[in-house]
């Protein structure tokens, strides 16, 4: 990861600290091995299944020549989040899936850690060595707002700092990174990994203002009078608590957020069965790190077959191996309280008539999240679903100098999505003012 | 099981698999051990007046993760008491009687040759091996490669050998010489019982880019060193096959240079081989990989119904031909296999740049298959070609397709493909019959022939 510094606003004492790396980092011999396996494809379909399109024959070879800063600037030209994608992304399910080696041997190549590999390298030779890997542009006159610090609008602003843009960076938290701090399982990467790779996009000169809550504290449309343009990266609103509440009951994004980032957090003591509602990734995440934090019997309740679940397979199989049993068919009823305590949740089991009840001390509700831009006040187009319509190859919103990306316009996907459309945006809002210089050169 | 022995102009042993002289054959110690193993026989590390060696002395070449495709040395001739030496020789030959069991030299003056010949042949050594062959070091002193570059020093030496040794003498050859014939004829001329060959190639392994510095370095030094290891195989097959076709060179020849396998030892003795030695696969991985090298063998005899070596001896020999001598006519194509092709696309790039674009894939269809004019002007191989070939079935897969009528059957593909046998090279049935650029030649203007 980039630096260690300033993750003072992080306390150590906090729960995720107990997680150990699922997929630990290459030394630099297994690096080498492992470059050395990719073919480096013609027209590799690993690239094809990258969001960011990372040139990844390219950044392997690069690490196998031996030019492991080559590789890293590969990396980020595509995504400015390359170091915690690296990490999180679930490759399975985009580059590494779609390897030419799963067809082979099925041993496909393990791009995300080379890629990881590669990042942290390079950003350690880079504070080592004070050479940076990139030097921004100088300044050319344009400014630009994002609003939300997660990773579409750091990448998005990181892209724009490069160029010479003035970057400012709108968070109502006190701790940016959006999801990335708060959301991503802690045995792919910890806040403060978020954290530094953070101050390091910002170090292209980037600026953030945290703890400002566009549409409170300041109002949108000040901010599109004052800046040639806006960028919309707020991510997604509240989690969806399906009206089961009372003591023991937690929303899943809110636990893992006070697992990741609280000082002294604990679960109950003595909590041993705990019950996590939802079929998606979220769902799943929360399911296994209760299982690794030492909870003995941790029961994914889902209202249909899994066969419908909209979290990945290997992600169920990873919490499945922690211990994690999965019930399926059963729709939620109620939290079961017994003397102010929880002892329970209440199920109707679909396509039956039984309700059932599963003991548990501690209950977690992943049902999705609802989207958060209308707080905004934007005033841009969305879709049915709540989230904002963008032109697809841009960007671009209903309004005139006002782009979106990351959760918000896709409804929930991942970090790798999100530093895509950061770039887009970027390279939009560059290539407009570019056209529009020309324009005013040729008309004198 | 195939019978393995050998008998090398009079020198017998279990299996043609000996050490070459160097660092595993520089002590009794090391050689019993090595003979423990199943080593068929030993050259022991040169003999000469005791020399002082640099550090370090070895440098390797890796290819991506395969360690020490080559490697390189600049080590001289042993370092340790001639006496010594003998002792432990003695000791080997008298515990190892069945092996075999050669003395490598290295002096000056004809007076050493006869006293140093006279103490291996008191050790009790089956043959001895003049080293003309060590590229660095001892040539500046007017031994090694200095005297096997020279064939008129190689002849008088090697006649010195014959007349003061009454065990078989083999000549060691350096691959260091413009013609291996040269040097090959000098020696048998003067008398040469057998001929052992390659000896190391003079090489710089390496640059380290830090210290700026050739590779191996001494200090922040650096200078040539002697090249072998697999990456020289085919400097050695070519060496040893010319020798074993020269009819004039009817002794038996050790062949060295690059063998790490069974099947490396196979192609030396199809292409005339009497012996095989081994250095560098040995300083890699040990003695015991002389196991699968006589199990690989003899198995690989077995499967062809050889019931010994000598069978396999010079088998592909007469199958050598000069360029002018090959088939023009003989026409192949590639073949992918869809069922395993994983799709890497690895052949499409290679046939594109660096052959003779005839693969496409889905998303670069043949300019031909749309309908446009072919995208290759000239002369291609002797087929009338018929422009129009079939999509392939599944246009969304990656797995490319040979424009068979395109194709000069090259096998760039096949070599560059990354799944065993996925790409193979078809025989396409020609109708003219054989004939080759002399036979063209010939014809044309039968005079030029006479
Ligand atoms: C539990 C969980 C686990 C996940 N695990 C993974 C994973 O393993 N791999 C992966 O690739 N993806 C994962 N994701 C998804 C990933 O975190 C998101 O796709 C990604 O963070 C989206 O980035 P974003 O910038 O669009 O939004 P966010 O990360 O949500 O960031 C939005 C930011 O905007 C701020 N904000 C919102 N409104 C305002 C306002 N009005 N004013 C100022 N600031 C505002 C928020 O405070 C927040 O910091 C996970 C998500 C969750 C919930
Ligand atoms: C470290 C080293 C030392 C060697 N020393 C000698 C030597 O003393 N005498 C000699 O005739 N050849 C010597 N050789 C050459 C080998 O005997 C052999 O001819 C050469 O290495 C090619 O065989 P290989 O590819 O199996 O190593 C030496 C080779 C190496 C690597
Ligand atoms: S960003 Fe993610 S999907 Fe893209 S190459 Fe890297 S690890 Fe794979
Ligand atoms: S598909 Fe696999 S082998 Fe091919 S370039 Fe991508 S990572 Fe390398
Ligand atoms: S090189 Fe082999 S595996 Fe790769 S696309 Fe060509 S035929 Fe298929």
């Amino acid at each position: 990861m980039p630096t260690e510094q300033d993750t003072s606003r992080l306390k150590s004492n906090r729960l995720e600290r107990h997680f150990e790396d699922s997929k630990p980092p290459y030394s630099a011999g297994e690096a080498l091995i492992e470059a050395d396996r990719c073919l480096y494809c013609h027209d590799a379909p690993c690239v094809r299944h990258c969001p960011t399109t990372i040139d990844i024959p390219k950044f392997i070879a690069q690490i196998a020549s031996g030019n492991t800063r080559g590789a890293a600037t590969t990396i980020f030209r595509q995504n400015m989040l390359g170091a915690s994608c690296a990490r999180v992304c679930p490759v399975e399910e985009m580059c590494v899936g779609a390897c030419v080696y799963e067809q082979f041997n099925g041993q496909p190549i393990a791009i995300g850690r080379l890629q990881r590999y590669a990042t942290d390298t390079a950003c350690a030779d880079e504070r080592s060595s004070g050479r940076p890997l990139f030097t921004p542009a100088p300044p050319i006159g344009r400014r630009v707002a994002l609003i939300g610090a997660g990773p579409a609008s750091l990448a998005c602003a990181a892209h724009l700092a490069l160029a010479g843009v003035e970057a400012d960076i709108y968070e109502r938290e006190e701790l940016p990174g959006g999801l990335n701090t708060t959301g991503v399982a802690p045995y792919k990467m910890q806040a403060e990994s978020s954290l530094a790779e953070v101050e390091w996009l910002l170090s292209h000169g980037a600026r953030l203002r945290a703890g400002v809550r566009v549409g409170e504290d300041i109002a949108f449309a000040s901010l599109l009078e004052e800046y040639d343009a806006l960028f919309i990266g707020v991510g997604l609103g509240r989690g969806r608590t399906l009206n089961l509440e009372g003591p023991g009951v937690w929303g899943a994004t809110e636990l893992i957020r006070a697992i990741k980032t609280e000082e002294g957090f604990a679960l109950p003591a003595g909590a041993s069965r705990a019950v996590v509602i939802g079929g998606g990734n979220t769902a799943i995440d929360i399911a296994r790190e209760l299982a690794l934090l030492g909870v003995t019997e941790v029961t994914l309740a889902y209202r249909r077959r899994e066969a419908a679940m909209s979290a990945y397979a290997h992600e169920l199989a990873a919490a499945r191996r922690c211990g994690v049993r999965l019930r399926e068919n059963l729709r939620p009823l109620a939290a079961v309280h017994r003397g102010g305590a929880l002892c329970g949740a209440r199920f109707q089991e679909v396509g039956g008539n039984d309700v059932v009840e599963l003991a548990c001390d501690l209950l977690a509700v992943a049902a999705g999240q609802t989207t958060g831009v209308q707080a905004l006040g934007a005033g841009v187009r969305c879709n049915a679903d709540g989230t904002v319509w963008v032109v697809p190859g841009t960007r671009r919103t209903s309004l005139n100098r006002v782009f979106a990306g990351g959760d918000c316009i896709n409804g929930g996907r991942e970090v790798v999505d999100a530093a895509a459309d950061g770039r887009i945006a970027a390279q939009d809002m560059l290539a407009a003012w570019r056209s529009e210089a020309a324009r005013r050169k040729r008309n004198g | 099981m195939a019978d393995l022995s050998i008998d090398f102009c009079g020198v017998t042993s279990p299996n043609p698999y000996w050490l070459a002289s160097g660092p595993p054959t520089n002590s009794g110690e090391q050689v019993m051990r090595a003979f423990e193993a199943g080593w068929g026989g030993a050259v022991w590390k040169t003999l000469g007046e005791p020399i002082v060696n640099v550090n370090s002395r070895f440098g390797a070449m890796d290819i991506g993760s395969a360690k020490v495709a080559g490697f390189t040395n600049i080590e001289l001739i042993t370092d340790r008491p001639l006496a010594a030496n003998f002792t432990e020789m003695a000791e080997v030959k008298k515990r190892y009687p069945d092996r075999a069991l050669i003395a490598s030299l290295m002096v000056e003056t004809r007076e050493e040759w006869r006293e140093i010949i006279r103490r291996s042949e008191d050790a009790g050594c089956d043959a001895i091996e003049l080293n003309f062959g060590c590229p660095h070091g001892m040539c500046e002193r007017g031994m090694g490669s200095a005297v096997g570059q020279e064939p008129r020093v190689l002849a008088e030496i090697a006649s010195w050998a014959k007349e003061f040794s009454s065990v078989p003498v083999l000549v060691k050859l350096t691959p260091n010489v413009g013609d291996i014939l040269e040097p090959g004829l000098a020696a048998v001329r003067a008398g040469a019982d057998g001929l052992s060959l390659i000896n190391t190639i003079k090489s710089v392994i390496g640059v380290d880019l830090d210290l700026m510095t050739p590779l191996p370095a001494v200090g922040g030094e650096g200078t040539h060193g002697g090249y072998c290891g697999p990456a020289v195989k085919p400097i050695a097959l070519h060496m040893v096959g010319a020798l074993a076709r020269d009819m004039r060179i009817r002794t038996p020849l050790s062949a060295i240079g690059g063998v790490s396998t069974w099947r490396d030892a196979a192609e030396f003795v199809a292409l005339g081989a009497g012996s095989v030695q081994v250095c560098t696969a040995v300083m890699h991985k040990g003695y015991r990989i002389i196991e699968d090298l006589t199990e690989g063998l003899s198995e690989f005899l077995d499967a062809r119904g050889m019931a010994s070596l000598t069978e396999l001896m010079g088998q592909a020999s007469p199958n050598f031909r000069e360029w002018g001598d090959l088939d023009l006519n003989y026409r192949i194509v590639a073949d992918i296999n869809p069922d395993t092709c994983i799709g890497c696309q690895l052949c499409y790039v290679a046939c594109l740049d660096g052959a003779h674009q005839c693969i496409h894939t889905s998303q670069s269809p043949c300019h031909a298959w749309h309908g446009e004019p072919d995208h290759a002007q000239g002369p291609r191989a002797q087929v009338a070609a018929p422009m129009e070939h079939a999509a392939p079935a599944n246009m969304d897969s990656r797995t490319p397709w040979v424009d068979e009528a395109e194709c000069i059957g090259c096998n760039l593909c096949a070599l560059v493909c990354p799944v065993p046998g996925c790409i193979t090279m078809r025989e396409v049935a020609q109708g003219s019959s054989r004939e080759s650029w002399n036979e063209r030649l010939e014809a044309a203007d039968p005079q030029s022939q006479g």
